[in-house]
């Protein structure tokens, strides 16, 4: 009987102390947003000041750009699945990887063969697991995105779309999840190659576009800011799914906790009825005791 | 002369520096570009070196690895690769 109650305050000590730890990441996370909504933010004027760029180019020569050209020599088209690094953040990885599933499936039915990219180590080890090939991966810091990372995924997304060999890719698309707000993210695509510049373009100004001279030639200008386009585009989906990554991660941790509670709770109380059924049987083993020495 | 230009210089991670100047040199691909106010629009590639600002009576620098330039209106945006700002 003493056993049973031992085993009880055991089950709640150990619960306490998972508690704890949830409570702790929970506010890791909390404090981690902010940071990431604020290099959001911060990303925003850079990636304006190229659309900007991009789109004066586009007004005063006329673009033709191999980034800008659909390519129909190949069918095999890139997705990029942007997901988390470690789990205990809900939904979060599965969201991205369900709607990067659907893309696939959409793509496929299309008559295209999908080749996958991989951004963080819940991506690389759903592929992995499934023995599906992956043609790169990045893992390692999903909650705080790098903009080398992203140059390097932008360059190899790249190469991979200029070149002419067996590798080459018509398409590229990526899967992250948007932060709208704190308590809503959700999973989406977007296509990133071949390029369609759309923000930025319907400029309503006063009067026409100044003519801009072109150092050293429009061709030249464009070639160095399309691939910096796609880093900042590249770079924003990381920085919004790290966002998204945390909220999650709080939301998921906020109700471990309160999961943790009702456990401790429970035990609680069955501990408390262990205690009692030990003192009854005690008293009544006593009282049984006491009558059988009185009838001797 | 007042300082009849606005200047943005962005990096991928963050504005590094905005405000008025009178005058901004930066390095273009083709050879170093003096722009003052009125200068005719241009958009041009940057290669690595110094961005000097002369902002009232200070003189700023910012060492670039490259981006580009893009002025019009008397608005100058830096658009800057990395910019290392170990002036401080």
């Amino acid at each position: 009987m003493g056993g049973q109650q031992r085993v009880y305050r055991q089950r709640i000590r150990s619960t306490q102390s998972l508690k704890k730890i949830f409570r702790a990441m929970e506010l890791i996370a909390a404090s981690r947003i902010g940071k990431a909504r604020d290099r959001v933010t911060a990303a925003a004027p850079y990636a304006h000041a190229i659309t900007r760029a991009i789109s004066a180019v586009a007004v005063h020569s006329k673009v033709d750009h191999p980034l800008t050209n659909e390519r129909t020599d190949t069918d095999r088209v890139a997705v990029l699945v942007i997901s988390a690094d470690r789990g205990m953040a809900g939904a979060y990885s599965a969201n991205a990887l369900r709607e990067a599933e659907r893309l696939t499936e959409r793509l496929k039915n299309e008559g295209k063969s999908v080749v996958s990219y991989a951004l963080g180590r819940r991506a690389a080890s759903y592929y992995s697991f499934r023995k599906r090939e992956v043609a790169s991966s990045w893992q390692g810091e999903s909650d705080s995105p790098q903009f080398g990372t992203a140059q390097e995924i932008a360059r190899a997304l790249y190469k991979a779309y200029v070149s002419d060999g067996e590798d080459a890719i018509s398409e590229v698309h990526v899967v992250y999840t948007h932060f709208t707000s704190m308590v809503s993210q959700e999973a989406r695509v977007i296509r990133l190659l071949p390029l369609e510049v759309v923000e930025g373009v319907a400029e309503p100004d006063e009067d026409v576009e100044p003519l801009y001279d072109f150092e050293p030639g429009a061709e030249e200008v464009l070639d160095s800011l399309l691939p910096r386009y796609i880093e900042s585009r590249i770079y924003a989906c990381m920085l919004l799914s790290a966002a998204s990554e945390l909220a999650n991660r709080q939301r998921a941790m906020n109700t471990a906790v309160s999961n943790a509670e009702d456990i401790i709770r429970q035990y609680t109380r069955l501990a408390n009825s262990a205690r009692q059924a030990e003192i009854t049987q005690e008293i009544s083993e006593i009282v049984s005791g006491a009558d059988a020495l009185a009838a001797s | 002369m007042a300082d009849a230009l606005t200047v943005d210089i962005v990096a991928p991670d963050g504005k590094v520096w905005s405000g008025a100047a009178s005058r901004v040199i930066a390095p273009s691909v083709e050879g170093e570009i003096g722009l003052l106010a009125n200068h005719e629009p241009i958009l041009s590639v940057l290669r690595a070196g110094t961005v000097r600002v002369t902002s009232g009576t200070d003189a700023l620098e910012f060492p670039v690895t490259g981006g580009f330039v893009s002025f019009d209106h008397n608005t100058i945006t830096i658009v800057a690769d990395a910019v290392s700002t170990d002036e401080d």
